[in-house]
């Protein structure tokens, strides 16, 4: 199924984004709704939370060029080191600012 | 009665201090708004479309995904499974707060989620696990991001030749170094470091080997199973026994 990029087609398209994201934002709060919530799936619940973030950063860096390496190691030393976000993020987007204009 | 179901209370002073506390992030966030903005009109995309896209999908790596399959037609099927892969990460994020929402009346619940994003959600999940409930965040954050992502877009829809390469300035690592930074900042037990070593190999699996944007969600839930079968150790509770707290 194909729609033509018109102007009733764009909106139509905008609208099929719109509702599969909302469907994404509430259907994790919906499912849960139904589950009973044991230490179990707490924890569960909890590892996955920190887990998501892994997820997203890992390939992000396998992927990414020597400047997002840069970035998100220089990010990780500074965070562990001062354990403040700001300058850690700062750091690291300074560091692949930097290695870009660089190389 | 409806305080006893839903006892989570709103302090507006707190909606207001995470407003502000999410404005520097804010600021990037405009900047890819810009640079999504270009590269929309770019793509053909009428400016009041794309800003209308912006403000009603309010989710820039699906929305960047779809530019890619943009044109004279677009093939419906398709750009529902791109969208829904990128943005399936929010499944685990909100369920994942569920334990704070349940005591959220379900209207205001709902109306919470439309602002749910990575920025605010990983600071309300991080104050979560120090024991610290934070609905505002998300609230006061998600709205200030949702103002700035419709802002940057229509910068870049009408100004766009302001910021040409978000890149060279590595603007682009702003949100992965963001996320770094929250993760790090958090609890690091045993058991979270072989939760995330897990996540790790799985996302990486996942990207090498699955269909394109599962790693997000192949690898967090990888990183849960860990926690499903390897309980958190409470402190005084020297036994499984049921001890109140």
């Amino acid at each position: 199924m194909t729609i033509d990029t018109t102007t009733t087609g764009v909106l139509v398209l905008i609208l099929i984004m719109t509702l599969v994201t909302l469907a994404t934002r509430f259907g994790g709060v919906f499912i849960m709704s139904f589950v009973r919530i044991s230490p179990r799936i707490e924890s569960f619940i909890n590892t996955m939370a920190s887990s998501v973030l892994i997820a997203i950063i890992v390939p992000m860096a396998f992927e990414g060029d020597a400047g997002a390496l840069a970035a998100l190691s220089v990010t990780a030393v500074t965070m562990l080191v001062l354990q403040k976000p700001l300058p850690a993020i700062a750091a690291g987007v300074f560091a692949a600012a930097a290695l870009r204009y660089l190389f | 009665m409806k305080s006893t179901l839903y006892p989570y209370r709103f302090q507006p002073t707190r909606i207001r201090s995470e407003l502000m506390r999410m404005l520097p992030i804010s600021l990037f966030v405009v900047a890819f708004g810009a640079a999504f903005g270009l590269a929309a009109v770019q793509k053909g995309l009428a400016p009041l479309d794309t800003i209308l896209m912006s403000t009603l999908v309010f989710a820039g790596a699906s929305q960047f995904a779809t530019l890619d399959m943009w044109g004279a037609e677009v093939s419906v099927i398709p750009v529902m499974v791109v969208v829904f892969a990128i943005n399936s990460r929010h499944l685990l994020m909100g369920a994942s707060l569920y334990p704070m929402l349940k005591d959220v009346a379900p209207a205001k619940r709902y109306s919470l989620l439309l602002v749910l994003t990575d920025a605010n959600w990983a600071i309300a999940a991080q104050d979560y696990q120090r024991g610290n409930r934070n609905l505002e965040v998300i609230l006061g954050g998600g709205l200030v991001l949702w103002l700035a992502w419709i802002l940057g877009t229509w910068l870049g829809v009408y100004f766009g030749g302001l910021l040409q390469n978000p890149k060279n300035l590595g603007l682009d690592m702003v949100l992965g170094c963001f996320l770094l930074s929250m993760a790090l900042g958090g609890k690091k037990s045993p058991r979270i470091l072989v939760a995330w070593a897990l996540a790790a190999l799985a996302s990486l699996a996942a990207w090498k080997w699955l269909p394109a944007n599962t790693h997000v969600v192949a690898g967090a839930l990888a990183g849960g199973v860990v926690g499903f079968f390897w309980l958190e150790e409470k402190p005084g509770k020297e036994t499984a026994g049921e001890t109140p707290t």
